[in-house]
């Protein structure tokens, strides 16, 4: 009887571990302790004066990710003392976006915000992560990190609209003060994230 | 020589305007007006760009698939997601490569992001993607996967069911 109750009880948790999709706007997010270029470790909880982070996935081969990369630099620029810094996430698992690469590419453009290797690619996983890039806005609140909103930079990959939105700036700007974003969640195309073979 | 000459300008204007026919920008409106149409069709619609491996790769099962059901009432239709500005440079030397008997479209949107969920809500916008719809059966379903070639014709012929 006991092992039919842990069977159970087994194949529920792994029904549960497969029905998860990642986050919705409103849930907690998990903090992480990832790889950082900088050759030491990054959490979130290592930023104690923080109001909350922009998030984002990212990586260095993906046209899309190219096209975003002054635009996410901008953000940690515009925010970071804000108390919204950035911590961009690469979780492929592909040659170009190697850790070595990250490193490189990072001192090249100055990156003033953390760039961390989701090498297990658990992080992405649990976010719900699809692609690059792929932006959470996270609140803190007490202990927790209120997953605020989720997708687009702006609604102009290539850059040639001046009257884009402006996706997450228009949600931090309105989260410092005080108030929800008008728009929790928007789509985008971006490079699929590359992950591992499971078999 | 009057006459060679207008010859000539016919002929040159006849490789532009096939050069130019290869991959034709499309606004969305106008690629969902195609593909909700009932009539009788099975519409492939698969997203992809240059510039995306998996879809490169998946490219040529496409090519197969209306190839082997050309007699079919099948529309396979590979819609570039590339940017507007790199029809020239990239996408149509790519597809002027690849060859094929598919048709080939860009869309034409600067705002991808609305194009998603009209084609599909289970579309996260990662690439390759691809819609199956045949709307006088009632059928369409979206794939943001790769597929193989087995795995696509399957797919495909169980919307002749």
């Amino acid at each position: 009887m006991k092992r039919t109750i842990l069977m159970l009880m087994l194949c529920f948790a792994t029904t549960m571990a497969f029905a998860q999709s990642g986050y919705k706007v409103g849930d907690n997010a998990t903090d992480f302790k990832l790889k950082n270029v900088n050759g030491k470790t990054v959490s979130m909880a290592d930023y104690e004066s923080a109001k909350g982070f922009i998030v984002v996935f990212t990586c260095i081969h993906c046209p899309y990710a190219k096209a975003y990369e002054s635009r996410i630099m901008q953000l940690d620029k515009q925010f970071a003392m804000k108390g919204y810094p950035v911590i961009a996430i690469n979780s492929n698992d592909y040659p170009e976006d190697s850790f070595d690469n990250m490193k490189k590419r990072s001192t090249e453009m100055k990156y003033s915000f953390p760039y961390a290797f989701d090498e297990s690619q658990d992080i992405a996983k649990a976010y719900g992560a699809t692609k690059t890039p792929h932006v959470f806005v996270l609140k803190k609140a007490g202990s927790n990190l209120k997953v605020e909103y989720i997708g687009a930079i702006d609604n102009d990959t290539e850059g040639s609209d001046p009257a884009k939105i402006k996706y997450v700036e228009n949600a931090v700007t309105a989260l410092l003060a005080n108030k929800t974003p008008a728009v929790t969640m928007t789509k985008a195309i971006g490079c699929g994230i590359k992950w591992k073979k499971t078999t | 020589m009057k006459q060679i000459v207008v010859l000539i300008c016919l002929v040159m204007l006849s490789a532009v305007s096939l050069a130019q026919q290869v991959v034709k920008p499309i606004k969305f409106s106008v690629l969902e007006q195609r593909y909700q149409q009932a009539n009788d069709t099975t519409y492939v619609i698969n997203f992809w760009a240059t510039w995306c491996g998996p879809c490169v790769k998946e490219l040529p099962n496409f090519l197969q698939l209306q190839n082997e059901f050309k007699t079919d009432k099948l529309r396979v239709i590979l819609v570039s997601m590339d940017f507007r500005s790199k029809l020239e440079t990239n996408v149509e030397p790519f597809v002027k490569k690849m060859g094929g008997n598919c048709e080939v479209v860009l869309l034409d949107e600067k705002d991808q992001g609305f194009v998603i969920d009209n084609v599909s809500e289970k579309w996260s916008g990662a690439l390759p993607g691809t819609l199956i719809i045949n709307k006088s059966k009632g059928i369409g379903s979206f794939y943001e996967q790769e597929f193989q070639y087995d795995e696509l014709k399957k797919t495909y012929l169980n919307t002749k069911k």
